[in-house]
C-alpha cells in the first residue's frame, strides 16, 4: 500500500506542478489575482514529494523485497544506516531525491521570499515549476522507484559495498543540496530577463540561495573527496575523473556567482554577466548528472549507467539550458549596467576573479569532454593529472595572489592597491620560497609556490579585520576571511601533499620492518576478521618514529552480496600528517602487498576544506541574523511591511 | 547581437557530440598508441647477475620477434602468469623481461619459484622504461619485432584464452 501511496503522491505533485506553471504564466501576463494561490501549490507540492521520499525511505528500512527497486539494491543482512542510504544509493531514488531537493526549495523560496517584485516572483516561480515538470516527467515515465515485483523476491541483491560507507551515505544528498539549490538562482535570472527587473534587489533575493548551494557544494565535494581518499584505497584525494569534476564544475560556476552576486547587490553593476553565470551554475549541475548517468565518459564513479536514461536528460537539459539562453540573448540587451568602475577597485578585483574562475571552468569542462570529442575523430585518448595539474594549478595560483590584495580594496575607485598585511603577507610569501631553495627542497614548480603563497596568504587573508573591532565586524566579512584563510591552509595541504609524500610497495611477510619516511613499520601479521555483511583479512601494523607506535588496521573486505572485494584503508593521523595503509592480496606462505603512505601535513587539506565551508556558514547565518533583526526593528516600529502579494 | 547567443551555439555544440557519444557504435578495448611505433629508447642495467640487461637498441637488432614482458616479483597476476610464459619459452619463444622497482634478491626468489622464461632482464628500479612503453602497470606484454617496432601490446597478465591473439599477432610479426 505503502508504494502505491507514494506513486499517487508523486502524480499529485506532478500536477501541482504543471498548474504552478500555468498560473505562474498568468500571473506573468498581469493575471495578479489568481497568483495569490501559486504560494501554498509550491508548499504542497513540496510536502507530497518529500512523503514519496520518505515512503521510499519506510521501503527500504523494512526491506520490502516486493518493491523492485528495493530487491535490486538492498539486503536484508545490510546494516541499518545503509538500508536507509540505499534508498538514494541507486538511480530511481537519487531522481527522487533530486525532485525533493529541487520542489523543496521551490517551497522554501515561495514561501519566505517576500522583497522580490510581484512580476519577477511570479516569472520566476513559473521557470523552476517547468524545470520541476521535466524531472516529474523522467521519474514517472521512466524511472519509477515503486515499481513492484510479483512475486516479490525473496533476497535482495545488495548494495555496491564501495557505497556502504557512512561518507557515502551523505555525500550525495549534500551534493544534491548543491546542485538543485542552484535551480533557483537559475529560475530567478531567468524570471528577471524576462521582467526586465536584473538589479540589485534581484541580486539580493539570489545570494542567500548562491551561498547555500555553494556552502552544501563545497561540503559535498570534500566529503566525496574524504571518502574516495580512505575508501578506494589509491592515496589520493582527487584523481580529475570526469565524475569529480562533474561536481567541481558548478562549483566553480558557483563560487563565481557568489562573487558576482555581490558586486550586482553593492553596486547594481555586471548584470549580463552575473545573469549569466547564475544560468551557468545550474547548467553545469544538470550537465555533470548527465555526464554521470549516461555513461559516455569512462569513470571510476559512475555507479548507475544508462545510456538510455542518459539520452532523457540530455533532452531536458538541452530544452532548459537552451529556452534560457534563447531568453539571454533575446533579453539581455535591454539591461545596462549603472555604475561604472576603474580597473584597480573591488570591482575591478572582483571582474578578474571572474575572469579566472570562468577559464578554469572552461578547462576543467574541455578537459572532461575532450576524450569524446577526441574519439569522435577517430583517436583514443584519456586526459588526467597531467593536464589538469598544469593547466589549473598556475591560474589558481594567480586566483590566490590576487586575494593578496582584491578584499581590501574599495568600491568603484581603488585606493592604495596594497594594504599592510597584504604587503606583509607579500613579504612573507617571498621569504618563504627563499626558504624553500635554502632548505633544498626538492620540489616542483607548482609545490615550491604553492608552499610559499599558502602562509603569505594566511597573513594577507586577514587583512579585511585590521583595525576592525572584532566583535563589531559583520559576519559576512567575517566569513569571507575564514573562507580565504581556509583557502591558504588548503593550498598548504595540498602543495604538501604533493611535494612530501613518501610511498613504499612492499611485498611484506609477517615481522618484517618497513621503512617509510621518518615511520618504521613493523608487520605483526594477519588475522581473519567478519562484520555484519563481510569477512576480511586485517593486516596489523606497528608504527613508530621515536616515540610511542601507533597501531594500523587496513583490511581487504569481501562482501558476498554482491561478491565484491573492497580495500579499507588504515590511517592514522599525527599532528603532521597521515600514515596511510593499504592490505593488497596475498598468502602467509608469499606475504602480502602492503601499500604505504605517508602523507606530511595531508590533514590540512581537510581542516582548510572545513574552513571554506565554515566561512560561508557564517556568512550565512550572519545574513539570516541581520534580516530577522531588521524585521523585528521594522516590527517593533509599528511598520508593518506591506507583502508583495 | 550575434555575440549573445554564442553561449546557445556552444550549448548546441555539446549537446551533438553528446549525442554521437550516446549513439555512436564505441570501442570497449583501449587501442595502444604505440602498436606500429618503434620501441622507445631504454637502457636498463642487468635485474640480476648472470644475465643481460635490456635495451632498445638489443630489441632492434634481433632474429626475428620477441615477447617483451613487464613485471614484479611483488606483483600477484604475474605469479598467474608465469607458468604461460614458461610454457612460450619452452616453445622457443624468445622473451625477455623488465622488472619493475624490484630487488635482485626477490627477483631471484620469484624466478626459483615460478620458472625463468627469460633471456634477456632488465631492471627498471623507477618504471621509466614501463612508462616510455607506454604501460600503465604490471604485467603487460609485448610483442617487439626484429627491427624493433612494437606489433602487439596486452595489459594485464596473460591468461590461456588471450593466447589465439597473441600467436595471430606473432605469426604476423615475424
Amino acid at each position: 500500500m505503502i508504494a502505491e501511496f507514494a506513486h499517487g503522491a508523486l502524480w499529485l505533485a506532478a500536477a501541482l506542478c504543471l498548474m504552478q506553471l500555468g498560473l505562474g504564466v498568468a500571473a506573468l501576463r498581469g493575471e495578479q489575482a489568481i497568483s495569490r494561490a501559486i504560494r501554498p501549490i509550491a508548499a504542497i507540492q513540496a510536502l507530497l514529494v518529500v512523503t514519496a521520499f520518505a515512503a521510499l525511505i519506510w521501503l527500504f528500512w523494512r526491506t520490502d523485497l516486493s518493491v523492485a527497486l528495493v530487491a535490486a539494491n538492498s539486503h536484508s543482512a545490510k546494516p541499518l544506516l545503509y538500508k536507509i542510504a540505499g534508498a538514494w544509493g541507486n538511480h530511481e531514488g537519487s531522481m527522487l531525491l533530486w525532485l525533493t531537493v529541487l520542489t523543496g526549495s521551490g517551497a522554501l523560496f515561495a514561501a519566505f521570499e517576500k522583497r522580490l517584485e510581484a512580476r519577477t516572483m511570479a516569472a520566476s516561480l513559473a521557470a523552476q515549476a517547468a524545470i520541476g515538470i521535466g524531472f516529474f516527467a523522467f521519474l514517472l515515465l521512466s524511472s519509477n522507484p515503486f515499481e513492484r515485483l510479483n512475486p516479490s523476491a525473496v533476497e535482495g541483491k545488495g548494495l555496491n559495498p564501495l557505497l556502504q560507507d557512512p561518507g557515502l551515505a551523505f555525500h550525495p544528498p549534500t551534493l544534491y543540496l548543491g546542485y538543485v539549490g542552484l535551480s533557483v538562482a537559475f529560475s530567478l535570472a531567468v524570471g528577471a530577463m524576462l521582467t526586465g527587473s536584473v538589479g540589485s534587489a534581484l541580486a539580493r533575493a539570489m545570494r542567500p540561495w548562491v551561498l547555500g548551494s555553494w556552502i552544501f557544494l563545497t561540503a559535498g565535494i570534500l566529503a566525496g573527496s574524504y571518502w574516495a581518499y580512505y575508501e578506494l584505497g589509491w592515496g589520493g584525494y582527487w584523481f580529475w575523473d570526469p565524475v569529480e569534476n562533474a561536481s567541481l564544475m558548478p562549483w566553480i560556476a558557483a563560487t563565481a556567482l557568489l562573487h558576482s552576486v555581490g558586486v550586482l547587490a553593492a553596486r547594481n553593476a555586471l548584470k549580463a554577466w552575473t545573469m549569466m553565470l547564475a544560468l551557468i551554475g545550474f547548467s553545469m549541475s544538470m550537465v555533470g548528472t548527465f555526464l554521470v548517468r549516461s555513461g559516455i565518459l569512462t569513470s571510476v564513479h559512475a555507479f548507475a549507467v544508462d545510456p538510455e536514461r542518459g539520452a532523457f536528460i540530455l533532452f531536458l537539459l538541452t530544452f532548459y539550458i537552451g529556452a534560457a539562453l534563447l531568453i539571454f540573448g533575446w533579453k539581455i540587451g535591454h539591461v545596462r549596467d549603472s555604475e561604472p568602475f576603474e580597473p584597480v577597485s573591488r570591482e575591478g578585483a572582483l571582474v578578474a576573479n571572474n575572469l579566472l574562475l570562468s577559464v578554469i571552468l572552461a578547462l576543467v569542462f574541455i578537459g572532461t569532454l575532450y576524450p569524446i570529442l577526441a574519439e569522435a575523430m577517430g583517436e583514443q585518448i584519456s586526459v588526467g593529472p597531467p593536464y589538469f595539474n598544469t593547466v589549473i594549478g598556475p591560474l589558481a595560483l594567480i586566483l590566490a595572489l590576487l586575494l593578496f590584495v582584491g578584499p581590501k580594496l574599495r568600491w568603484r575607485r581603488g585606493g592604495p592597491l596594497f594594504s599592510p598585511l597584504g604587503i606583509a603577507g607579500l613579504l612573507l610569501s617571498a621569504a618563504m620560497l627563499v626558504i624553500t631553495f635554502l632548505l633544498g627542497w626538492n620540489l616542483t614548480i607548482l609545490e615550491r609556490l604553492g608552499l610559499s603563497i599558502a602562509p603569505g596568504l594566511a597573513l594577507a587573508s586577514l587583512a579585511p579585520l585590521w583595525g576592525r573591532n572584532l566583535l563589531r565586524t559583520p559576519a559576512p566579512i567575517t566569513g569571507m576571511v575564514v573562507a580565504h584563510l581556509g583557502l591558504a591552509v588548503l593550498l598548504a595541504g595540498m602543495a604538501a601533499e604533493s611535494g612530501f609524500t613518501k610511498e613504499r610497495l612492499v611485498l611484506a611477510r609477517p615481522g618484517e620492518q618497513i621503512e617509510v619516511g621518518p615511520w618504521t613499520m613493523e608487520f605483526e601479521g594477519t588475522r581473519p576478521v567478519a562484520g555484519p555483511n563481510w569477512t576480511a583479512v586485517e593486516a596489523e601494523l606497528r608504527a613508530s618514529r621515536g616515540s610511542g607506535p601507533v597501531l594500523l588496521k587496513p583490511q581487504s573486505r569481501y562482501f558476498s552480496s554482491p561478491p565484491t572485494q573492497t580495500s579499507e584503508a588504515a590511517l592514522a593521523t599525527d599532528w603532521d600528517g597521515q600514515l596511510y595503509a593499504v592490505i593488497g592480496q596475498g598468502s602467509e606462505s608469499e606475504g602480502w602487498q602492503l601499500r604505504l603512505w605517508w602523507k606530511p601535513l595531508v590533514t590540512l587539506i581537510w581542516l582548510g576544506g572545513f574552513l571554506v565551508t565554515l566561512g560561508g556558514l557564517i556568512a550565512l547565518i550572519g545574513r539570516w541574523w541581520g534580516e530577522w533583526r531588521r524585521r523585528r526593528r521594522l516590527a517593533g516600529s509599528g511598520y508593518r511591511e506591506r507583502r508583495a502579494w | 547581437m550575434v555575440r549573445r547567443f554564442l553561449p546557445l551555439l556552444l550549448l548546441l555544440s555539446f549537446v551533438g557530440i553528446a549525442i554521437w557519444a550516446l549513439t555512436a557504435e564505441r570501442e570497449e578495448q583501449v587501442r595502444s598508441k604505440l602498436v606500429g611505433q618503434p620501441v622507445p629508447a631504454f637502457a636498463l642495467e642487468p635485474a640480476i647477475e648472470g644475465k643481460p640487461g635490456l635495451s632498445s637498441a638489443d630489441l632492434a637488432q634481433s632474429e626475428g620477434p620477441r615477447l617483451v614482458n613487464i613485471f614484479a616479483s611483488w606483483c600477484l597476476p604475474c605469479k598467474a602468469e608465469a607458468p604461460l610464459l614458461d610454457a612460450l619459452a619452452g616453445e622457443g619463444v624468445p622473451i625477455d623481461g623488465i622488472a619493475v622497482r624490484d630487488r635482485p634478491s626477490d627477483i631471484l626468489a620469484f624466478l626459483d619459484e615460478h620458472g625463468d622464461p627469460f633471456e634477456r632482464l632488465g631492471n627498471d628500479p623507477r618504471s621509466e622504461a614501463m612508462i616510455a612503453l607506454g604501460a600503465s602497470g604490471v604485467p603487460e606484454t609485448f610483442i617487439v619485432d626484429g627491427r624493433g617496432v612494437i606489433r602487439y601490446h596486452h595489459q594485464g597478465p596473460l591468461m590461456p584464452a588471450d593466447l589465439p591473439a597473441l600467436r595471430a599477432a606473432w605469426e604476423e610479426a615475424r
